[in-house]
């Protein structure tokens, strides 16, 4: 018979043991899939591999692809951290990506050291604004926030479509539904020649060090982990619970928007509707896998990118279907929850007896345990 | 309750607990405890809180697998059996019911349907509840309890709830019936009510065990008393040759110190309400014009059975909500925008009743946990930045002058015992000398120890200046402690003329002697 | 104004609305089947996809119809599993073990869908389920048209509504379930297995979710497309907090919705040259938005929703 036993409280091993791990397993049952495809196994984990570490522009384009997974990596991390269940950041992102295009893409002519800093400003606040829509909505009326950011997604992403045909649309873009490039003093610099990784990358590392900081050490942290882990409590003791969840809500939604003006701004140059390959929602695995933790998140989304780019160039080599990024990415979530719980808790076989114990012996030590 | 049993009535043993013993981690909360039921009979289990009655019992029922020992049960033959450990449903068939401490009722289906609940196999295509009602009536008018049963369960008061409990055991035709805690919802009178049915049933061949921290009524209602102390059974004795002190001895283990209050002068008013309305979770639990005055170094108490407006009354002084009508007044200056914050400005400190939903954060540190009221305090945070070393220096001081016992102030609070957790939150309130204090069920699961503990802490802020609001549903607790005492009833309060307990009863259950109802 | 009306007035605008209501109506009762036991199943989505990915896939491969419809149950029944694994006797996240499952079955679905058959210029067709044509009924004046020209599929779901209806309010098994999402300890204290209770009730309804993803493939149209079921999921759990988790409740939302899409489709082709496309289809999504806000104020969780119980938590 089994029985689960709470441990008093998980070593640092295990913290950090339990997100790689679950890492290795999503990537060792992708070899079902790809048996499944008629693929030999091996040789495709080596073009994977390759994939990713082959050659330093294959490296660079995992950079590339780890820069928006940070920023929605970190989105959902300090969202989740505070029980504010922001499923939304793939609109945000759309937002901060229109916003950037908006503004950037010749509305004004003004020098890059104005300019840059403008989009970068005006895609998180744009961002923030899109989370905070489902945040008044869920203080003021009780809403929930899952579904509201959920079905935002789809009405920003039809926005943006419609935006795309009007006014956003670049006049000399042949017809297609893209919008006008961003202009070239706009532009986040590329930080090595001939490779796509720019300077978002540092931005993001940039805000993932100082989300970690924040979150340890502010007052605002320290309110954050209070209403997520006990929004009662942390109410009786005085926390203003909705003024947390809405500057939580604005932090969240601006880090999503970044991700849009960084790929906007950083890589593409422009804006389509296909801007995005999920980023958002992958930005939550990227979360979950870092155990909400702005720092882990970080070494997550390197992970993540490399899972995408390996798994990418392997289906070109292959003819495996690229969806199986994203079988591994969703395996690597379900595999760090149920590892999350044998962390907090740990499987006896029973009945258990300790040794030389009989009815009516003396016990160990008591805590008196009310 | 007439001590004397009844002749004619066979001593037979229909239950026997075999040397069970349960341990939960490191702390073994049961040891190797022995206890003989006999048909007919009324045994009471008596030990303080903490001592392992509700587990030993937990583990009779089911819902605990022992790791040691063993229980029979007597079938319709008399003759005693194993009763298969861990599955309520085994209980169940055996005839043992148990109405448990914080009731497990659901509150979206009406009586009826919790008490048909699992009765009926879940392979079955209808339903019989005509036949059931007509069941439950008859059962009703035999035992004397009595309840609603197309109403809704979330709608009905304690004592209701109650009575559908006992109901639902005997629906499954329970001969042994336990109840854990059950006159702490209930005013003196409808406690000795339920004693009288439940005496009804046992002539009819029941037989109950009752759990209690309570020595008066134990010795009041009982046949039989068993005592325990940290998991162990420490005396067994007929109530009839039972002392008080002698009990009262071997539940505690020493004698218990007496808490001794002086005299004191009253000071100026600290705490007001006035007109306050506030509309709680039913019609009787809102407060409606309700006028309420603390004045410094006095402790009023608040006696009352729960679901009477304690939560609204407390949920306002706290600042959990505001009122919907009057004032809220500390130091005679009314507060503008109460809420929490403004209380904890004001002065007003609040040990609250649930301390693990609103009083600690389980998950972050003791540390973090005993700052959490005064992160605007310029010792705890600098432009916005945490002072962690002077935290833990704080928090390590307050820990040994409130002898908060556990892993260490880096922990997660959580794993702190109850009485450790209600020390840090004394620790966090007093540490900001309040000129206001409301205690809401302080001493609620606590041993005697830390009962006294924290009784003795009240009595000392009281005794430096302080005002207390103590909301208790223990009627010898406030008793004990508050200079004055009201009774709060349809969220209103009366004045105790007396502190003799039967008028006080009264009160409790709606009815002043000679008042108009 | 005039032409509200007199599309109000037509016979296709309500066919067309118990069309696109079938889905929701049977995506709202899975999730009600869920919630009432305590559990949120944000695997809905992916359920969706998976139902509408395995039952078309069956019918390709020859399985029949109600063939196809069986496999998508069972497919939908199998992630339920996994999210009822993971959230009750486990007791882990529910919002992330169901976006888990729901990023899980998509992904497999996809995969194992491109895997089988080859990018091809237009996606391969089955022969759907046809309009049921009842001799006599489907002649009658107004409801015929409506009520009896719609497919196997559409019948089923309203002869769900009434089971679901019948086995919560008038079955020992639905005593139970609304037992367990009330307060687990009451059916536990009555000997009743709280955790098999709630595992039985996510597997049934998160079948029940599948087959919206079949009508999808099977009778709304006869292909598997990417981004096809296109949040429709998450419309039904707006929908079960607006329904009051009331099966009854849930098929005049369904309902409701359905005609409000039907409505949008219409007034675009007539009012589409002023207004942008694009308005109409966000149509739907703010739709929910506003049912849902309306219905939080005075909604009624489930006491134990979200809340994981094990046993022996006293």
């Amino acid at each position: 018979m089994m029985r689960i036993e709470p441990r008093e409280a998980p070593g640092r091993l295990l913290t950090l043991g339990v997100p790689v791990l679950s890492a290795l397993v999503a990537l060792a049952l992708a070899a079902i899939p790809l048996m499944l495809a008629g693929a030999p196994v091996f040789a495709a984990y080596g073009e994977m591999a390759r994939g990713v570490f082959g050659s330093l522009f294959a490296f660079s384009e995992v950079l590339t692809r780890t820069t928006p997974l940070i920023f929605t990596g970190l989105a959902a991390a300090l969202a989740f951290r505070a029980k504010l269940w922001n499923i939304g950041a793939e609109g945000q992102l759309y937002l901060g990506a229109m916003a950037a295009v908006a503004v950037g893409a010749g509305a004004l002519d003004v020098p890059g050291w104005v300019l840059m800093p403008l989009i970068v400003v005006l895609g998180a606040a744009a961002g923030a604004a899109g989370m905070m829509v489902p945040a008044v909505l869920k203080t003021r009326f009780g809403a929930d926030e899952v579904v509201t950011t959920l079905l935002l997604n789809f009405i920003v992403l039809i926005f943006v479509q419609m935006m795309l045909e009007g006014p956003l649309k670049d006049p000399m873009g042949l017809g297609w539904p893209q919008s006008a490039p961003i202009l070239d003093q706009g532009m986040l610099p590329q930080l090595i020649p001939r490779m796509r990784v720019h300077a978002g990358l540092i931005l993001a590392l940039v805000l993932a060090a100082v989300a970690q900081f924040m979150l340890a050490r502010s007052v605002w942290g320290f309110r954050l982990r209070a209403v997520g882990e006990n929004a009662h409590a942390a109410r009786h003791a005085g926390i203003g619970v909705n003024r947390t969840m809405l500057s939580v809500a604005a932090v969240s939604g601006g880090l999503a928007g970044l991700a849009g003006v960084s790929e906007v701004a950083g890589l593409k140059g422009y804006l389509t509707a296909d801007l995005s390959p999920g980023f958002g929602y992958t930005g939550i695995v990227v979360a979950m896998l870092a155990g909400l933790s702005p720092a882990g998140v970080v070494v997550s989304a390197l992970f993540i990118a490399g899972v995408f780019v390996g798994a990418d160039s392997m289906s070109r080599a292959m003819g495996v279907s690229s969806y199986l990024a994203d079988l591994v990415v969703s395996m690597a979530l379900l595999s760090v929850l149920v590892g999350g719980f044998f962390a907090r808790y740990r499987l006896r076989l029973g009945p258990e007896r300790p040794p030389g114990r009989g009815p009516g012996q003396a016990s160990g030590k008591e805590q008196g345990h009310g | 309750m007439p001590p004397a049993r009844l002749e004619n009535m066979a001593s037979d043993t229909v239950l026997r607990l075999d040397g069970l013993s349960k341990r939960f981690g490191p702390v073994l909360a049961v040891d190797g405890v022995r206890l003989d039921l006999r048909r007919g009979e009324v045994l009471a289990l008596l030990g303080e809180n903490g001592a392992g009655k509700t587990t030993l019992m937990n583990m009779l029922f089911g819902h605990y697998m022992p790791d040691d020992g063993r229980v029979e049960v007597a079938g319709p033959d008399g003759v005693l059996r194993p009763l298969p450990p861990g599955h309520p449903q085994a209980a169940l068939a055996a005839g043992i019911g148990m109405v448990h401490q914080h009731f497990t009722l659901a509150e979206n289906l009406d009586a009826l349907d919790n008490i048909l609940l699992g009765s009926e196999p879940l392979r079955t295509l209808r339903r019989h509840r005509a036949a059931a009602r007509r069941r439950v009536e008859g059962i009703m008018r035999r035992s004397g309890l009595v309840a609603p049963l197309e109403v809704p369960v979330g709608r009905l008061s304690v004592g209701e709830r109650q009575r559908v409990e006992i109901l639902k055991a005997l629906y499954r035709d329970a001969r042994i019936l336990v109840l854990d805690e059950p006159t702490a919802v209930l005013t003196p009178q409808e406690a000795d009510a339920l004693f009288e049915n439940i005496g009804a049933m046992t002539r009819d061949g029941l037989s109950v065990i009752f759990i209690s921290h309570k020595l008066r009524e134990v010795l009041a209602f009982s046949q039989r008393i068993a005592v325990l102390r940290h998991g162990r059974k420490v005396g067994e004795i007929a109530t009839a040759q039972a002392d008080e002190r002698q009990i009262a001895r071997l539940m505690v283990g020493a004698d218990t110190p007496g808490i001794a209050r002086e005299t004191l002068e009253p000071g100026a008013p600290v705490l007001e309400l006035a007109g306050v309305s506030l509309r709680g979770r039913s019609a009787r639990d809102s407060l409606s014009g309700l006028d309420l005055r603390v004045r410094a170094r006095e402790i009023v108490g608040i006696a009352g059975v729960s679901g009477n407006g304690q939560g609204a009354l407390a949920a306002v002084v706290s600042g959990l909500r505001r009122p919907e009508a009057g004032q809220v007044l500390i130091d005679g200056a009314p507060v503008a925008r109460p809420d929490p914050r403004a209380m904890i400005r004001a002065g007003v400190g609040r040990i609250p009743e649930d301390r693990h939903r609103d009083g600690i954060v389980g998950a972050m540190s003791v540390a973090e946990n005993m700052v959490i009221e005064r992160l605007d305090s310029p010792e705890v945070a600098r432009r916005g930045l945490l002072q962690k070393r002077r935290i833990r220096a704080h928090a390590e001081a307050l820990a040994r002058e409130y002898d908060v016992r556990g892993p260490g102030i880096e922990a997660p609070a959580r794993l702190l015992s109850g009485g450790n957790i209600q020390k840090l939150i004394l620790a966090r309130v007093f540490d900001r000398a309040p000129g206001v204090i409301l205690a809401n069920q302080p001493t609620r699961g606590l041993d005697m120890g830390a009962a006294a503990e924290v009784a003795r802490r009240l009595l000392e802020a009281r005794a430096r200046g302080a005002g207390v609001l103590l909301i208790s549903e223990d009627l010898d607790e406030v008793l004990r402690l508050a200079d004055r005492i009201f009774v709060i009833h349809d969220g209103r309060l009366h004045e105790a003329a007396s502190r003799e307990r039967e008028a006080i009863g009264l009160m409790m259950a709606g009815r002043a002697a000679g008042a108009a109802a | 104004m005039a032409d509200i009306v007199q599309i109000l007035l037509s016979e296709s605008f309500w066919a067309a609305s118990l069309r696109i209501a079938t889905p929701l109506i049977f995506g709202v009762l899975g999730a009600l089947m869920c919630e009432r036991s305590g559990v949120l199943n944000l695997g809905i989505e992916g359920i969706f996809v998976a139902g509408a990915m395995a039952g078309w896939m069956a019918v390709w491969l020859g399985a029949g119809l109600w063939g196809g419809v069986v496999v998508a149950a069972l497919t939908g029944a199998c992630f339920g599993l996994i999210h009822a694994v993971l959230t009750v006797p486990l007791g882990l996240s529910q919002h992330v073990s169901g976006l888990g499952v729901t990023l899980f079955a998509t992904s497999a679905s996809y995969f194992a869908y491109r895997t089988a058959l080859p990018n091809v210029s237009s996606p391969p067709r089955i022969e759907p389920f046809r309009a049921l044509d009842i001799p006599v009924l489907s002649d009658l004046p107004v409801l015929g048209p409506v009520l009896f020209q719609q497919t196997a599929l559409t019948w089923l779901a309203l002869i769900l509504v009434g089971i679901v209806w019948y086995v919560l309010e008038r079955t020992p098994l639905g005593v139970a379930i609304k037992a367990v999402g009330d307060n687990p300890d009451s059916a536990d204290a009555q000997g009743l297995s709280v955790q098999g209770l709630r595992i039985g009730a996510v597997v049934a309804g998160s079948a029940l979710m599948a087959l919206g993803g079949a009508f999808l493939t099977m009778s709304a149209f006869d292909a598997f497309f990417f981004g096809m079921v296109n949040g429709r999921g998450w419309i039904c759990i707006a929908l079960v907090i607006f329904a009051s988790w009331r099966p009854g409740k849930a098929l005049a939302g369904a309902l409701l919705f359905g005609a409000f899409d039907a409505l949008q489709v219409r007034l675009q082709t007539q009012v589409g040259a002023l207004v942008p496309g694009q308005l109409f289809l966000m149509a739907p999504y703010v739709l929910s938005i506003i049912a849902l806000v309306v219905a939080a104020r005075r909604a009624e969780y489930p006491r134990a929703l979200l809340k994981p119980w094990f046993k022996g938590q006293r």
